[in-house]
């Protein structure tokens, strides 16, 4: 019989993981509402469409805010500015992390123990004081900064899981093989080492995009995100200040916060799923 | 008979379908007899060994039967086989090195591990320290952790331990694999030592490397994707084999002092088939040199000599 | 063992003088004046204002060298000064902080310890069957996805308005004064179980995720199939993976702490509850930068002596870090 070929092979997996197929799907449905969500609706965030404290009706699906502004407007600008943190943020966070943990892991020796002691420090530190600090003194702040700084402190976690499977693939016989056969360094990070890694490097990214929008989440709550764009944090934030709870007004702190569990439940579900789909071993009979 | 196997057949189940990794063998082991089980990667020697004492997923128990000292053990039943596990049959399995608890002094492990099997620890630890004396071990090592010991000396504390209750069988499964030459012999010796002392009755040395088993097995079993292919005393195994895969195995072992400019070094050219979808018929047929019609049938194993078991189509007309 | 914990030290100095030099660092090169608007909002005459700020200028220790204002910040750390609120002007922050301290303690530490301990256990019960796995593990992944703050505004709107059994803000009732009596302590756990129960919930889940994973290795490895061929009970095999297991997290522990500071904050801005979180919300809103680089250092402080205590565990209860420190047996 002949064997499926390996790329077929790993699709045929993926599409069979129930977990993947979840989380995927989940994650889907939310990408598409922040693309398309926009485009649904003719009011911009902070518009004033109609008195306010309305429950979810027909003409506005999720009702107003206390100042009349369209929640789902809201939501939906907001979920698109939680994605682009968690891509952005997450994508520094990972890059850096790729950076500092494969070089460690890769030259060992002096190297790695001086990055992995400033590791340690930047990961003892919690990263969230620091940030109010710095978010604290800034008049005004932007998108990009949000996830540049939540990127700069989220690594120490991608760095040290990068470091250890660098360490474990550089001694593996097949790049001795490679070494020995006369490759150059460069060529064997390219052709042998980094293969194996991207499927590694995938989940790593996964779990610091989930990490990313908890972290912007926490900030854009306490006040501290952008100045000038709504988030899904911010909506909540808003939610407590002009007592949503007393006046009962779950449609305005209901779908932000569940949001951002159904995302980021998704994306740590995802995660499980793909690993079981690399790692044979983990997958169930 | 001390072990009598039937039939046994056990596929491994993976997502494309059942591996036949062992396919209806049959054969039996006597008292005190150290049998060697010998063949190339995959041909299911670790899968023998394994079902007759944890057979768990992936493999599937599909059918036959064994019987120890005249009882059947119930090999496809993981709750009742823990009558017969430890007491009975035993096992220095091939990860020894790391069989041990790394958070545990091994004497509390002992401990522990023997009163969970309802065997008295205080009453065992002079039979205990024994044989640890018998292995070269100091009684210090009970009191210290596995990361504290040497490869060599973790395995020979395997060794003790899976043999302190007198099994009626051992199986041992490439327990000199990741050992020096000769620290190869010290162990192999030692079995043969456990054997002659009557700590184990019986043994089924698994293992690729024939030369051990010429050194401590009285008889040798060959087998070839999954099916025995011969099973004789050692020294008609080395000298005078039947099975043409046999042949070909022994003469590509590599004498001492010969050169490779006198003598090139021959491999068995081909490979073993795939278990997915095993071929019909003899399983060696692609590769065999002797091959006819005939081999399109499967062959049994059958006793051409006395103790000498062969599954040979040619042999067998030999014999007629 | 020397060189494992020689090393940690050495972590833990240059984490803190970091952390310190970042502390002072940040108010002096951020933009804004933090004296010019306390003055701004006394609303005073030109010279009054201008005597005034000079007298703050020199209480805050702000006319004198940059090197020598880091110099006097490391002076006054050591002496227990972390300077002078503005906000609630005059007093010393490290008052303000020591006031909010207990209820930290009162919230974190039972919300750490019992989390900790629940989900660990229950990781293992899932490990064990597959239908505990399967109610166990979903649970486990939305808790831990669940934002702090939304845990926290959910069970408040649940408990404290629809079924009004609850009170969702404050440390204890406002018309009472802290004193020894049973309605008092009552008040206190009652406004107490709300903010637990959110810290506690969202650290359950991902201690249970964790252990749950841990243990299925845990039974993956060779000592847990060498113990089954050997016909050891289930019992005997599980009660070592276990064992095993928790070592992993009893460190997950020492690196979860970042995100439980982060999450003990919003759900004290949540509930009002007067710790050093909701006193960090204070701070920032009323522009009280001294109060806020207090509120950071005590937070760091914290942070390094409940990792030390962590490795001091640790080292107690994984033997190998003891025998292999001696070098070889």
């Amino acid at each position: 019989m002949p064997q499926p070929k390996k790329k077929n092979e790993m699709l045929y997996f993926m599409l069979r993981n129930a977990k993947l197929r979840i989380g995927v799907a989940v994650l889907l449905i939310f990408v598409v509402l922040a693309l398309v969500g926009p485009l649904l609706t003719k009011y911009q965030p902070r518009d004033y469409v109609a008195p306010g404290v309305e429950p979810p009706s027909s003409e506005f699906w999720f009702g107003t805010t206390s100042f009349g502004e369209d929640v789902f407007t809201q939501f939906v600008y907001g979920l698109r500015a939680t994605f682009i943190v968690g891509l952005i943020g997450g994508g520094l966070g990972t890059l850096i992390g790729i950076l500092i943990g494969f070089i460690a892991g890769y030259r060992g020796g002096i190297v790695d123990e001086i990055l992995n002691m400033f590791t340690n420090i930047v990961l003892v530190i919690p990263s969230l004081v620091v940030l109010l600090i710095i978010a604290a003194y800034l008049e005004v702040r932007g998108f990009l900064f949000e996830s540049i700084f939540i990127g700069f402190f989220a690594w120490p976690w991608a760095a040290r899981a990068i470091r250890a499977q660098t360490f474990s693939l550089r001694s593996r016989e097949f790049v001795d093989l490679a070494r020995l056969s006369g490759m150059k360094p460069l060529k064997i990070i390219i052709k042998e080492i980094a293969p194996n890694m991207m499927s590694y490097l995938l989940l790593v990214y996964i779990l610091q995009f989930g990490g990313a929008i908890l972290t912007a989440a926490t900030l854009d709550f306490i006040g501290l995100g952008p100045t000038n764009s709504v988030s899904l944090g911010l909506m909540m934030n808003n939610a407590v200040i002009y007592s949503a709870l007393f006046l009962g007004m779950w449609w305005w702190f209901i779908p932000p916060g569940l949001a951002i569990t159904a995302i980021v439940g998704a994306l740590y579900v995802t995660n499980v799923g793909l690993d079981e789909v690399f790692n044979p071993k983990l997958r169930e009979m | 008979m001390s072990l009598q196997v039937e039939n046994l057949t056990v596929y491994y189940q993976t997502l494309r379908g059942d591996v036949h990794a062992l396919e209806s063998t049959t054969f039996g082991i006597a008292d005190g007899e150290i049998m060697g089980l010998a063949g190339e990667s995959g041909c299911g020697k670790s899968t023998l060994g394994n079902s007759l004492i944890l057979l768990k997923p992936p493999m599937r128990f599909v059918g036959g039967r064994a019987e120890l000292d005249n009882e059947e053990l119930p090999i496809w039943d993981m709750e009742k086989m823990n009558n017969f596990r430890f007491k009975k049959i035993s096992t220095i399995p091939q990860y020894a090195m790391n069989a041990m608890n790394p958070i545990r002094k091994i004497g509390k492990m002992v401990s522990e591990l023997l009163k969970s099997r309802k065997v008295d620890f205080k009453s065992t630890l002079p039979e205990l320290k024994r044989r640890l004396d018998l292995v070269e071990l100091s009684h210090d090592v009970l009191n210290m952790y596995p990361i504290e010991l040497s490869g060599g000396m973790k395995q020979r504390m395997v060794m003790v331990l899976s043999t302190l209750m007198n099994p009626s069988l051992l199986i041992a499964d490439e327990i000199t694999s990741a050992l020096d030459v000769s620290t190869q012999k010290a162990v192999a010796e030692m079995l043969v030592e456990f054997r002659d002392r009557e700590f184990v009755k019986s043994m089924i040395v698994i293992t690729h490397d024939i030369s051990i088993l010429y050194q401590i097995a009285d008889s040798i079993m060959i087998m070839y994707a999954g099916k025995l292919a011969e099973k004789a005393s050692t020294e008609v195994i080395i000298n005078s084999p039947r099975h043409p895969y046999t042949k070909l195995l022994i003469s590509s072992l590599p004498d001492i002092g010969v050169k490779y400019s006198q003598k090139k070094l021959t491999g068995i050219p081909g490979k073993p088939p795939l278990l997915l979808d095993p071929p019909t018929g003899c399983r060696f047929r692609e590769r065999c040199p002797v091959a006819f019609e005939k081999c399109l049938n499967e062959p049994s194993f059958i006793e051409i000599e006395k103790d000498h078991f062969v599954a040979c189509w040619k042999e067998f007309e030999k014999n007629a | 063992m020397r060189r494992y914990f020689g090393r940690k030290l050495l972590i833990y100095i240059f984490t803190f003088v970091l952390a310190v030099t970042i502390d002072w660092l940040i108010p002096r090169f951020m933009p804004g004046n933090p004296i010019q608007i306390l003055i701004s909002r006394a609303g005073l005459k030109a010279e009054s204002a201008n005597l005034i700020y000079s007298y703050y200028i020199q209480a805050f220790g702000l006319n004198v060298p940059i090197w020598q204002q880091y110099l006097n910040f490391w002076n006054a750390l050591f002496h227990g000064d972390f300077g002078i609120s503005i906000w609630l002007f005059p007093q010393p922050v490290i008052q303000i902080i020591m006031r909010a301290v207990p209820f930290d303690v009162l919230l974190l530490l039972p919300a750490i310890l019992v989390s900790w301990f629940a989900g660990n256990k229950f990781g293992a019960y899932a490990a064990r069957s597959k239908w505990l796995d399967n109610t166990i593990s979903p649970l486990g992944y939305i808790l831990t996805a669940t934002p702090y703050m939304w845990l926290g505004i959910v069970l408040g709107w649940l408990f404290g308005i629809i079924l009004r059994i609850l009170p969702f803000s404050g440390a204890y009732s406002y018309a009472m004064m802290p004193s020894f009596s049973w309605a008092f302590v009552g008040s206190l756990l009652e406004h107490w179980i709300l903010p637990f129960a959110s810290l506690f919930l969202v650290m359950f889940g991902g201690w249970a995720i964790g252990m749950r994973n841990m243990i299925i290795y845990e039974l993956e490895a060779d000592y847990s199939h060498y113990l089954e061929a050997l016909g050891a009970p289930k019992k005997l095999i599980r009660q070592y993976a276990f064992r095993n297991a928790i070592l992993p997290q009893i460190t997950g522990l020492a690196l979860q702490l970042g995100v439980i500071v982060a999450g003990a904050l919003v759900t004290e801005i949540v509930f009002s509850y007067p710790g050093i979180g909701y006193l960090i919300l204070q701070a920032i809103q009323n522009h009280d930068y001294f109060l806020l680089q207090g509120c950071f250092l005590f937070i760091i402080i914290g942070v390094l002596l409940a990792n030390f205590a962590i490795d001091i565990t640790y080292v107690l209860v994984d033997p190998r870090t003891r025998t292999g420190m001696q070098g070889e047996g």
